[in-house]
């Protein structure tokens, strides 16, 4: 998920949005980064992937079944949802809380790679690190995004980037998953015209 | 969202069934290494307690505290109450300190009704007089959903004094909202005329235990409350057990998948016996545990946004 989340309702207008990445596009960047997290952590050892809903929770079952194509190497998966360590609940109205699902093997020791569709603010992944903290101890945490769209506002930075895509702060970008949304995709939605 | 939660009929089908799938979430919490959430970090959430209490007190405590709320306790005996201060003026009290939520037991059935009119901040009922318990009802209904994986349609058998009872109220305006079939059990005295009428149509009064085990999904045993032994709603309280204890040859009787529940603070030998409460059929300690999670997940979704 996005952080702030992007709507979900389609464009009024249709010239103002942009396809960033295609579903043959998402593909290719899919099997880069789980290349890269093969060659970064020298065959995913003692490597565990979690997804943040919505989004992420998918592209780290794609990333764990990319890895094990490549190299036959099955990595855990588990799902961290960050609803409750947000920075911002007292903002909106009550958020529903999502399913955490850790691995049976848990996180301790283990290197975590966290897994978002979209980097933006960096709060998600402040959250992510908070929530991690009271899972337990991991013996490093690392993170991938499918896309980095900048404006951050933490100092946080991703270690697999699938495409940095430049915006501007009124822009949107928006991920859509086959499992998701039903078709793979990143577009970008110009000033307004996605809110 | 609800602001209050002050009946089970505040809840309609899908704020109970959200309230019971956020309890599955805070449930998890309990089995991790820091049992604690940040989400009401900086929240003040009072405990108003008219009556005693020990199960229902600490477990909002404890559901309080592992979302990070501050938690004030404030039981009437040894405070301004004991000299006379009406409800009224402690709620502005309590309003004054900035109180986020108030959790009010009271013996007096509406208190926390009056109680809501009074304060800002989110009231939750805790046990009104012999009226309502909705988050005891909630946390059944959770129970019910953990060990049968379905509330729909299951058939409950709620046993005992009915007509004191406000686990029994909130119980039936629960379960109905969710589609489960209530039968309310117990000798003709303490069954109120009327009141499953009253309370939900399609709820069914039986004044005969044994005729409705062997259909029961689940058997909700209530506490015969000593204090009202002397009034003569029943001959003796032997003769109570006999006819509307629940025993093992009672048990026995009941579907191979039917769960024993039990509010607590049960009488051994009285409306259930050790050997029945012991069982793997009862859930009274899950439904002790279940408590703080339903309380969380309650908590949350009252305070967790910007509500108001």
């Amino acid at each position: 998920m996005a952080y702030p989340p992007a709507a979900r309702s389609s464009p009024p207008r249709q010239p103002s949005v942009k396809v960033i990445l295609t579903s043959a596009d998402v593909q290719r960047v899919v099997d880069r980064i789980a290349h890269q997290i093969l060659e970064k952590t020298q065959g995913a050892a003692d490597t565990v992937l979690l997804g943040v809903p919505t989004r992420g929770a998918p592209l780290a079952r794609r990333l764990a079944a990319r890895i094990n194509a490549f190299e036959g190497i099955s990595v855990p998966v588990g799902v961290l949802d960050i609803t409750l360590y947000r920075d911002d609940l007292r903002r909106n109205a009550t958020r529903a809380v999502g399913p955490t699902q850790l691995p049976p093997g848990g996180i301790d020791g283990m290197r975590v790679i966290l897994v978002d569709d979209v980097l933006f603010s960096g709060r998600t992944v402040r959250a992510a690190l908070d929530a991690l903290g009271d899972l337990g101890r991991p013996a490093s945490v690392q993170l991938a995004v499918l896309v980095d769209r900048g404006h951050r506002q933490l100092p946080i930075r991703a270690d697999y980037v699938g495409k940095n895509i430049p915006t501007a702060l009124a822009e949107s970008v928006k991920v859509t998953l086959a499992e998701t949304d039903d078709v793979d995709e990143v577009r970008l939605y110009a000033e307004g015209a996605h809110s | 969202m609800i602001r209050h939660l002050l009946s089970g009929a505040d809840l309609d089908a899908d704020t109970a069934l959200q309230i019971l799938d956020t309890a599955a979430e805070m449930a998890a919490v309990s089995g991790r290494e820091v049992k604690k959430l940040p989400a009401l970090r900086g929240r003040t959430v009072v405990n108003l307690f008219y009556e005693d209490s020990t199960r229902t007190r600490i477990s909002f405590e404890a559901a309080a505290k592992r979302l990070s709320a501050d938690v004030i306790n404030f039981s009437a005996k040894g405070s301004s109450v004991a000299k006379g201060e009406s409800l009224k003026d402690t709620a502005l009290t309590l309003q004054a300190m900035g109180a986020d939520a108030v959790v009010v037991r009271h013996p007096a059935s509406g208190a926390p009704h009056r109680l809501a009119d009074w304060v800002d901040g989110s009231v939750v009922n805790a046990g009104d007089g012999t009226h309502e318990h909705p988050t005891q009802a909630l946390l059944d209904a959770y129970t019910m959903r953990s060990r049968l994986g379905r509330l729909a349609g299951l058939s409950v058998a709620v046993v005992g004094d009915v007509l004191h009872s406000r686990v029994a109220r909130s119980n039936v305006l629960l379960l109905s909202t969710l589609g489960a079939k209530v039968t309310l059990v117990g000798p003709p005295t303490l069954i109120p005329v009327d009141i499953a009428a009253a309370l939900a149509p399609g709820t069914d009064v039986c004044y005969d235990l044994d005729a409705v085990l062997p259909s029961a999904d689940v058997v909700m045993m209530l506490r015969v409350q000593r204090e009202r032994m002397g009034d003569s709603y029943f001959p003796s309280a032997r003769e109570y057990a006999r006819r509307y204890g629940l025993d093992g040859a009672r048990m026995r009787r009941l579907p191979e998948h039917a769960i024993v529940m039990h509010p607590g603070p049960m009488n051994r030998g009285m409306e259930i016996t050790p050997e029945v409460a012991d069982s793997p059929r009862s859930t009274i300690v899950e439904q002790v545990a279940n408590g703080v999670s339903v309380r969380m997940a309650v908590l949350y979704l009252l305070l967790g946004g910007n509500n108001r």
